[in-house]
């Protein structure tokens, strides 16, 4: 209990830290772009929008950093992220909620699927050591965990979109369906996602398979495993109930962490695939030099890390009898 | 107490005729090598003994010296690089070596359990105890809950362990009461052999001996042979039928515990009980035995305890030693080849 | 990607023979390690073509990469090996050039995140209380912040910073990882004997720290080296993508930008998006592979395994018994 707790704390105060960072940020660069962007968006800004940044961004208010401060919390709070530069008058919120289930879909499925394949890959690679799985498979992996992802992507466009035809390589879905529940938008949907997924996939599996594989050799030469082979267990609940029960627990933190590095290549893949989840979003930001999207954007993928991270540490929990015990 | 010495070891593809002994356990030339990079080293040379039923054979000698290797090796529990090169294992006439840990299956456990060195690293950390218990009888066809139930709480019991504990983790539990459910464990189908693996070590001295009087307590009840590794030679000679002194992958000496105890034949027994001292008795100076054990990586020319030894001759170290018989004694020393006839 | 999870086991024994002997053994080990294992082998030549490519670039290609003078979009050809780019580039000689900036980018980062490391590591571990609350919590947040998006967000608000911001962002969001590892190795070690046996000599901690701990740590570092090199390749590699650092220099990663850019793909020049990207994976390769060999090195149980030959396969049943 004491665990979740640390842990949940640490969370606050990761959350607290990322929003203060937003804040402060644009107040701290040198040159004061807030100033300078109030200047270039000066015409196209109502006046109220205008006096929102201006509250943003510190500039021409009378308050003190702290009042401001507590304001940009409580505008947080009630979900007035701003309003978007670079997709004027939109405000933030509803740009991003809109790219959000696009990558969510995207990511969601592929990290289940990295993680889920990975591990059982890993598992049986390490417990039939010297087989095939076991002597061929790891150095393709380590290559493979340290291609970029964006790249990836570009070669799988050239192989199936560009010279075999097979599958889309731009956009999420075709722009001239209209976005509905039936078959037709959701295969072409599909259709649309596999080259990003598989891009992501392929990189990302390979690593977590390694770990697995690593972890679970080390937890073969335990005492327990040959203890459970001594009283004659079959070896599928040797492998299973024994080894990869205790094999998986040191990893399930640093899967979460790594949800992070997976995040960052899905916004390059999604660029290179003009794929509109928040990864574009983030890019096309920057390009428009779209400062209040870029903030909440980066504030709601951290959110998202920081989530995944609490909840491998609940399952950690759950799955360790020791962590409920100890402090 | 019989001591079967068969004069072949079998080859590969060899069918030998079976041994029927009545011991429990035949172990003849045993050898294990572990196949590193650097080569070969042999950690187990050529032993053999015998354990006959409800029998307490104690084996002990310095770390390294094979005798751990050696248990798991006739348990079957040898992992890569580790491996039989030689000998057999007849457990009640069936030679173990070579079978597979599914023909394994069904002798595991019910006719013979082992009982490891830490309990706090041989228990799965995320099961319950009760669970491992379950676990073993599943694996052996008990199915009923009830049945596993009840036989779960009976050995806890065995043990002086409350049966509630059956629903602990094992972090839960002192290192005594981890130690003793191991025991419990070991109990479930009452086999005929339990081999331990210095059970006692990771414990306090006082824990040590109640362990012990509890084991030999179960063997009274239950009419099990114990092999028992350690390498506290004091503690396992108060329980111990027979003796086994081990040096260097090699059977030093072996007779009966009180025999050996009182008058140790080998030098390095000698030198084993010397260096513990006595509650009783006059005060002496405690000697221990100068050097370290061998490079098992090395093959040694002539008997491996010569560097070390002090009755050394200068035959020692150039002639290769066999075990010689001195009354109901083995002895590989050649200070005593007058003692009897030589085995090899 | 392999590095940030390995378990790297660090020397479990303390020294018995000084630390300056033992660092010294601990390089002639690296050494017959490397030339051992076909992993490290593999992935130290890899290294060595491409430094050999970024210090004697004259010496392979005699054209100009930035002369905008040839065809454009030629495809391959005795004179332009990979042809040329869009904009009339000789391909072949931007990936012979390219590989200066790269490599520079991958081995700088590399070097000041692993000092970086080190440093707060060790000062952590060593300091206690207070400080390593402190600096513990400011590691872990920046473990934890997605690191593109927050080099975005920093490439916004410094947009013309060039290779040294690049390095910079890359170091300071590179480093925790490593930190926090090395961190609790040195606290596994405070209490070793070598450790107080020093103390009661007398000798003062900065001695200690760098005489002492580092020395038996040195596996430890060298993981982390490669481990940050090869993410540091890939975060690089991205950020030049989008056009982060100086798009007008000649690497690896800028070439891929000017190739989505001239939307190389949809135009059929697949080899100028295929070469630079091909020679940043291997180089990331080349990292990870000696990363994962070390890992064997360190770690035997984690070494290639042959399946052991049965020797015996003798079933002797005896009917009746048993």
């Amino acid at each position: 209990m004491r665990f979740i707790l640390r842990r949940a704390g640490f969370f606050a105060l990761t959350l607290w830290t990322c929003l203060t960072l937003n804040f402060l940020l644009p107040r701290l660069m040198p040159g004061n772009p807030a100033l300078a962007m109030m200047a270039k968006f000066h015409g196209r800004l109502n006046p109220q929008a205008l006096h929102a940044l201006e509250i943003a961004y510190g500039v021409n208010t009378h308050q003190s950093l702290l009042t401001e401060y507590f304001q940009y919390l409580g505008n947080l709070a009630h979900g007035k992220l701003g309003t978007s530069l670079a997709f004027f008058p939109q405000p933030v919120s509803t740009v991003v909620l809109h790219a959000i289930p696009w990558t969510l879909g995207l990511l969601g499925v592929t990290t289940i699927l990295a993680f889920a394949l990975g591990t059982m890959i890993g598992i049986l690679g390490a417990w039939r050591r010297g087989g095939w799985l076991d002597s061929v498979l790891p150095p393709v992996f380590v290559i493979t965990s340290a291609i970029p992802y964006f790249w990836i992507g570009m070669v799988l466009i050239i192989v199936f979109s560009l010279k075999l035809g097979w599958l889309p390589y731009t956009f999420s879905y075709d722009p001239t369906l209209i976005p509905s529940f039936n078959w037709v938008f959701i295969s072409n949907v599909l259709q649309h996602a596999v080259l990003p997924a598989v891009a992501i996939l392929v990189t990302f599996i390979g690593g977590w398979i390694l770990t697995m594989r690593n972890t679970m050799i080390t937890t073969l030469s335990e005492d327990y495993i040959r203890m459970a082979r001594a009283k004659g267990l079959p070896g599928n609940r040797i492998m299973l109930d024994y080894a990869a029960r205790n094999a998986i627990l040191p990893n399930l933190s640093g899967f979460a962490m790594s949800l992070g590095f997976v995040v960052s290549g899905a916004v390059l893949v999604e660029y290179v695939f003009d794929y509109q989840g928040v990864g574009y979003l983030l890019v096309q930001a920057l390009d428009g030099e779209d400062y209040p999207l870029m903030q909440a954007l980066f504030l709601v993928i951290t959110l998202a890390v920081l989530f995944a991270i609490l909840l491998a540490d609940i399952a950690t929990v759950l799955l360790d009898p020791r962590t409920r015990a100890a402090g | 107490m019989s001591l079967a010495r068969p004069n072949r070891s079998a080859l590969p593809g060899q069918l030998t005729p079976p041994v029927v002994t009545g011991n429990v356990l035949d172990v003849e030339s045993l050898t294990v090598d572990y196949l590193t990079q650097r080569g070969r080293v042999r950690a187990v040379e050529d032993v053999s003994f015998s354990v006959d039923r409800g029998e307490f054979l104690g084996i002990v000698g310095e770390s390294g010296c094979g005798k751990s290797t050696l248990l798991f090796a006739i348990a079957q529990l040898l992992t890569p690089p580790a491996e039989i090169t030689g000998g057999r294992v007849l457990f009640k006439g069936t030679n173990l070596v070579g079978l597979t840990d599914s023909a394994l299956a069904t002798t595991r456990w019910r006719d013979m359990s082992v009982v490891m060195q830490s309990a706090m690293n041989a228990l799965n950390p995320v099961k319950t105890i009760g669970s491992q218990f379950k676990d073993a009888m599943r694996a052996h066809g008990v199915r009923s809950p009830a049945e596993i139930a009840d036989r779960s709480a009976e050995v806890l019991r065995m043990v002086g362990i409350d049966p509630l504990h059956l629903r602990s983790y094992p972090h839960q539990l002192s290192g005594g009461m981890r130690q003793r459910s191991m025991i419990a464990m070991a109990m479930l189908f009452t086999p005929e052999l339990v081999i331990m693996d210095e059970p006692t070590s990771a414990l306090d001295v006082v824990a040590q001996r109640s362990l012990m009087v509890q084991i030999k307590e179960l063997q009274r009840q239950l009419g099990f042979a114990i092999i028992f590794v350690t390498h506290d030679m004091s503690l396992v000679s108060h329980f111990s039928d027979r003796l086994m002194v081990m040096y260097a992958g090699q059977v030093a000496e072996l007779g009966p515990t009180r025999r050996v105890f009182d008058s140790p034949l080998h030098p390095y027994s000698a030198g084993l009980l010397e260096a513990f001292p006595s509650i009783r008795g006059p005060r002496v100076p405690l000697t221990g035995i100068p050097g370290s054990p061998p490079d098992l990586a090395q093959e040694a020319e002539g008997c491996r305890f010569a560097p070390r030894c002090p009755q050394v001759l200068d035959r020692c170290r150039t002639t290769t030693v066999p075990l010689y018989q001195v009354g109901g004694i083995q002895v590989r020393c050649l200070r005593r080849e007058d003692g009897g006839d030589s085995r090899d | 990607m392999v590095a940030l999870f390995s378990q790297v086991g660090g020397p479990s024994q303390a020294p018995t023979t000084s630390a300056r002997s033992q660092a010294g053994q601990a390089v002639g080990r690296l050494w017959r390690a490397v030339r051992s294992n076909r992993k490290a082998t593999v992935g130290a030549i890899l290294l060595l073509i491409f430094t050999f490519m970024a210090v004697f670039p004259w010496l392979i290609t005699h054209d100009n990469p930035e002369a905008e003078v040839f065809g454009q979009s030629l495809g391959p050809s005795a004179h332009h090996l990979f042809g040329t780019t869009s904009l009339g580039q000789d391909l072949f000689a931007q990936f012979v050039w390219g590989a200066r900036e790269t490599l520079i980018i991958a081995v700088v980062s590399g070097l000041l995140s692993t000092v970086l490391s080190v440093a707060i590591g060790l000062a952590a571990a060593y300091l206690g209380g207070v400080p390593d609350a402190v600096l513990s919590y400011v590691t872990d947040v920046l473990l934890v912040l997605p690191t593109f998006p927050l080099l975005i967000i920093i490439a916004a608000f410094l947009p013309n910073g060039g290779v040294v911001v690049l390095i910079g962002v890359l170091v300071v969001t590179g480093y925790s990882y490593g930190a926090r590892q090395l961190r609790s190795q040195a606290l596994s070690m405070r209490h070793r004997d070598f450790l107080e046996a020093a103390r009661v000599r007398g000798e003062r901690s900065l001695y200690i720290v760098f005489v002492e701990i580092i020395p038996t740590m040195t596996s430890l570092i060298v993981a982390t080296f490669l481990g940050t090199a090869v993410y540091n390749v890939i975060f690089a590699a991205g950020l030049q993508f989008i056009g982060f650092g100086n798009p007008g220099s000649v690497s690896w990663g800028t070439m891929l930008y000017w190739a989505e850019n001239e939307e190389a793909l949809q135009t059929g020049q697949y080899l100028w998006a295929i070469v630079p990207g091909v020679c940043i994976a291997l180089l990331g390769a080349a990292f990870a592979l000696l990363n994962y060999a070390f890992d064997e090195i360190g770690n035997p149980a984690l070494r290639p395994v042959r399946r052991p030959r049965r020797i015996r396969r003798v079933r002797t049943s005896v009917p009746g018994a048993s």
